[in-house]
């Protein structure tokens, strides 16, 4: 346990030093720049005419199927870390691989599906 | 304790020269394939400094937030962009008996999954910008993260059963020369994928200058929009050191490996870098969906037959 907050006490200071880096730029940046505001400088970028609307519009997310896709795909495959340090190791062998195949076909199997529902192309 | 210390400022050292340094090598190679000189007056020898001299311009530049945008939102994402790239150099190994700064156990897991989160800044961008073509541009980001992903982490993962760890030196140092030909396919993957992920062409839709004026960046300048552009090169660094160690042997070279590990280390690297400056002068720009077709219809097919591939050999030889 004591090695575990260790490790990860390198991870926090790497984190840090890279926060202070970024830091020391912007304060840098600070002290070294011009600040002029104006009403036409602060507008939102639309191609040199005013800009119509909110930016922030309502829209369709033409990819959301995948997102439901990439959800389920990725939870299974968060799985093969742990597994694919031991899957060879002695006393397993076939009965590993045979789980492989069953989880390879679900996923084959998941993903053919898929693609002849016409979900695997863009509406 | 200063071990440690030293190990730190190493990793913070090679985060700030070799991005700048893939950076020039862009600058100058695109010019050459392009019958161009690239920069030639920045500190006189070929224009070497001239990313020096850009980042001494972008500091001195105004910080302008526009009125519409989510303020705190908008000036965190260049820094959430930035740092997890730095994090992730803290576990590559770079030659043997502990050239790494930090042999962490699930190094594999680690690697990909802070890698992940820099993705999350130039949403964020997208987002807070309160434009419609940042808008679009993250949301690009998203679809794109939707298509690389899975396949990225199947082709990792075959190499974590072919080495029987997740630890980055211990895969090192269970590869052989004959997992080049045995892990080729996953290794296409894997960088075909990281290139879909740092946005590089022609995988660069999400900020296509031509068509949506660099999507979740439009509203940026200054340090802000220097610290993405930094983001991008570090990111480069970063696929290719984790290719070189996953699936190019890392340190292993044709001789000297326990001297010039590190050598071989950065040769490939930068080797990897070419490639990815030369498929930029090459390809055109895909659209997103070829993009999800690529990934759903070939990457990801692709990479299960070579966990397959992985498993059956892997049990079949050893």
């Amino acid at each position: 346990m004591q090695d575990y907050f260790h490790t990860y006490g390198v991870v926090a200071a790497l984190a840090a030093v890279g926060g202070a880096l970024v830091a020391g730029g912007l304060a840098a940046n600070r002290l070294l720049r011009p600040s002029r505001p104006t009403t036409e400088k602060l507008t939102t970028y639309e191609c040199g005419v005013d800009p119509v609307g909110e930016g922030w519009a309502q829209s369709y997310v033409r990819y959301y199927v995948f997102a439901y896709l990439y959800v389920v795909f990725a939870v299974d495959a968060v799985f093969l870390f742990p597994w694919a340090t031991v899957f060879s190791a002695p006393g397993y062998g076939m009965t590993t691989l045979g789980e492989m195949f069953v989880f390879l076909a679900f996923l084959a199997v998941g993903l053919a599906y898929a693609g002849k529902k016409g979900v695997l192309s863009w509406v | 304790m200063l071990e440690v210390v030293v190990k730190l400022a190493l990793v913070a050292a090679a985060f700030a020269v070799l991005p700048l340094l893939v950076g020039q090598i862009e600058h100058k190679v695109m010019a050459h394939m392009q019958g161009r000189l690239g920069p030639m007056y920045a500190g006189a020898f070929h224009g070497w400094a001239q990313l020096v001299a850009d980042g001494v311009k972008f500091v001195q530049k105004e910080d302008v937030v526009p009125a519409a945008a989510d303020r705190r939102i908008f000036k965190l994402a260049p820094v959430v962009a930035l740092v997890p790239y730095l994090l992730v150099l803290l576990v590559v190994p770079v030659g043997p008996r502990g050239q790494v700064a930090l042999d962490l156990g699930p190094g594999v897991f680690f690697a990909l999954a802070v890698m992940g989160v820099g993705v999350i800044g130039a949403i964020m961008a997208g987002w807070a910008s309160a434009n419609k073509y940042s808008l679009l541009g993250g949301m690009r980001v998203a679809a794109q993260l939707m298509s690389y992903e899975l396949p990225m982490v199947f082709a990792a993962s075959s190499v974590a059963m072919a080495a029987g760890t997740l630890s980055l030196p211990g895969i090192v140092g269970e590869w052989r020369w004959y997992w080049l030909p045995w892990q080729a396919v996953g290794g296409v993957v894997f960088f075909v994928a990281g290139l879909a992920e740092l946005r590089r062409p022609p995988f660069d839709m999400p900020v296509a200058d031509s068509e949506i004026i660099f999507g979740p960046y439009t509203e940026y300048g200054g340090l802000r929009f220097a610290l993405f552009i930094l983001a991008e090169y570090a990111g480069i660094v970063v696929l290719c050191a984790l290719t070189t160690v996953l699936f190019l042997g890392g340190w292993k070279g044709p001789f000297l490996d326990a001297e010039l590990g590190w050598l071989w280390t950065l040769a490939k690297v930068l080797v990897l870098a070419f490639l990815v400056i030369w498929l930029r002068v090459s390809y055109p720009r895909l659209r997103e969906d070829q993009l999800q077709r690529l990934a759903w219809v070939w990457l990801v097919p692709l990479s299960l037959a070579q966990l397959a591939l992985t498993g059956v050999l892997k049990v079949a030889v050893g």
